[in-house]
């Protein structure tokens, strides 16, 4: 009886793990099958470098590349911010902060975490945006720069709390070893317990990085929206997240530029699984 | 005296871990600390080279001196006290960096030195704990992937590497085996010619095997010091000779 049991149990999850693949098989091959329709209209190579994204003129004119910089631009400006600030919040968190202001500091950021990204989105258009736009004396405030603070806000909770994470588990024998080696704090901080945490810290950057790539809202809410070659940070953007977002409502189902938004949506899976496989590689590398 | 402590007294919050020690370690020997377990032979240790520090609510009073300075002073330099003062830990505890990286570690932090002069100290360090003719060829491999004798052989190295003149050894073969166990004795052997050691063990056989002093402590009490041999074959305290019989735990 107990055997039984225990087979029944068994194949119930192999049954659960099996049907998680099988879904996101089926959903890639949904993605696909949508998505390559639009290589009939245009070549791949059109497709990724064309710089003209017109998807509703006659006839279309499908070039993503402004919007792969624009997601790329808003992203490395997120991660040249939220990298450095938050890996330094999470060293201060787990190794400086006395006991209670790291508990304020803990609480704050998994506050900041559950802010609705529509939210944060809001408050970015009325205080963010009008900074911008006085502070460099810009024709609008809804630029890449206005996106990457914004999205910096979003990478921050994840890089720390991971990152705190993996310095918290670097073990205490590493840090008395360098301690009574003669290393003062910093250095042990620096010599030893961020490099011995360094695949965790990783993984919680990639992981900040993966949350902004695939942001929607907010970025659609104060990038400007404009599918225009960004050549700065000052300038208006479009994502492809935000593309998908907003045109999807408005694509006619079957058509070139409905096809697009799906190839769209191949991109970002694709990118998304580059920087998975790089974290990977990354954490492999370490063991 | 290499170090000697005056009425030493420390205090774990409101639980006093070490009561009145006063002791005297001499130079280029080999000195053992036993004891039943937390009877404080790790605090006293720790005292030495400051490590108590990071526990929060210790408190210390009394005198240490090391060299005639007295360490416990709050104006002590940490940095060439613990340079002066290393420590060996039960658990051998390499950093997760190559062989060659920890064992430059030392080097690294207490000021630049040439690639060349690097090498050397390595070379060395690694020659100094039999190690050299093992690892030359895997320098940059991780030291995590060291057997347990190797890393604590790699730990004694790195130690040793920034010239410390007194080595402390918190039950340095607890997790080694009886073959690995001899062979860092005989290390010790070989390292009591230029440093002053002292060990905390356990093991009395140990103690008896390689050390020249022996202390024996008790509840915080260091009950008896003298010539290793004195201590194991004519105790002056009934509570030495009731431990090395055996009848406490
Ligand atoms: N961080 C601490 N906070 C409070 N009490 C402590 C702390 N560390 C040690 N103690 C107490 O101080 C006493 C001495 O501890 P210590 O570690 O020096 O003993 P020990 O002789 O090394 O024991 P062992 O042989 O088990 O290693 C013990 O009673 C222990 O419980
Ligand atoms: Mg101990």
């Amino acid at each position: 009886m107990r055997k039984f049991k225990e087979y029944i149990i068994e194949k119930l999850i192999l049954a659960s793990g099996l049907a998680s693949i099988f879904f996101v098989i089926v959903i890639f091959l949904f993605l696909l099958k949508e998505g390559l329709a639009v290589f009939k209209i245009v070549t791949p190579a059109n497709f990724l470098f064309g710089k003209n994204w017109y998807p509703i003129s006659e006839p279309p004119q499908l070039g993503i590349f402004p919007l792969i910089l624009g997601s790329l631009l808003v992203t490395l400006g997120a991660a040249i911010i939220s990298v450095p600030i938050g890996i330094a919040c999470a060293v201060y968190i787990a190794e400086v902060a006395p006991v209670r202001t790291k508990e304020i500091l803990k609480a704050s950021i998994e506050l900041l975490a559950a802010i609705p990204s529509v939210v944060l989105g809001f408050i970015g258009m009325v205080t963010l945006v009008p900074w911008v736009k006085s502070i460099f004396k810009l024709p609008t405030g809804l630029t890449a720069l206005s996106g990457s603070i914004m999205l910096a806000f979003m990478a921050m909770p994840t890089i720390v709390s991971i990152a705190e994470d993996a310095l918290y588990s670097v073990p205490r024998s590493h840090k008395e070893g360098a301690l009574a080696l003669g290393a003062t704090h910093w250095q042990t901080i620096y010599r030893v317990l961020l490099p011995a945490a360094s695949s965790g810290i990783l993984a919680a950057v990639m992981l900040g990085i993966g949350r902004v790539i695939g942001e929607t809202m907010a970025v659609m809410m104060i990038t400007g929206n404009a599918a225009l070659m960004p050549h700065s940070f000052l300038q208006p953007v479009r994502t492809l997240t935000a593309t998908i977002a907003a045109e999807m409502g408005e694509a006619v189902v079957g058509s070139e530029h409905y096809f697009a938004l799906f190839a769209i949506g191949i991109v970002l899976f694709v990118i998304s699984f580059a920087i998975n496989i790089t974290a990977d590689l990354f954490l492999h590398r370490k063991r | 005296m290499k170090i000697e402590t005056k009425n030493l007294n420390l205090w774990y919050g409101t639980f006093q871990a070490l009561k009145e020690v006063n002791v005297a370690f001499q130079e280029k020997r080999i000195t053992a600390i036993i004891g039943p377990s937390g009877c404080g032979k790790s605090t006293l240790l720790r005292v030495f080279n400051r490590m108590n520090d990071l526990i929060e609510g210790v408190r210390t009073s009394g005198e240490v001196f090391i060299d005639g300075v007295n360490i416990i002073d709050h104006a002590a330099d940490l940095v060439s006290l613990r340079k002066q003062v290393g420590m060996v830990f039960q658990r051998p505890n390499p950093f997760p960096l190559s062989v060659y990286e920890n064992i430059v570690f030392g080097q690294r932090i207490h000021g630049a030195m040439s690639k060349g002069a690097l090498d050397e100290v390595v070379q060395q360090s690694l020659e100094s704990v039999l190690l050299w003719d093992e690892l030359k060829d895997r320098l940059n491999e991780s030291a995590m992937g060291l057997s347990l004798e190797q890393k604590q052989r790699l730990c004694i190295a790195r130690l040793i590497a920034v010239q410390p003149d007194i080595v402390l050894m918190d039950e340095p073969c607890s997790t080694l085996d009886p073959q690995a166990t001899q062979r860092i004795e005989e290390l010790m052997r070989e390292l009591k010619k230029n440093y002053t050691i002292i060990i905390v063990t356990h093991n009395m056989q140990q103690a008896a095997r390689v050390s020249d002093d022996a202390g024996f402590m008790l509840l915080g009490e260091l009950v008896e010091f003298a010539k290793t041999e004195d201590v194991f074959t004519k105790p002056k305290d009934k509570r030495t000779e009731d431990y090395i019989t055996g009848k406490y735990g």
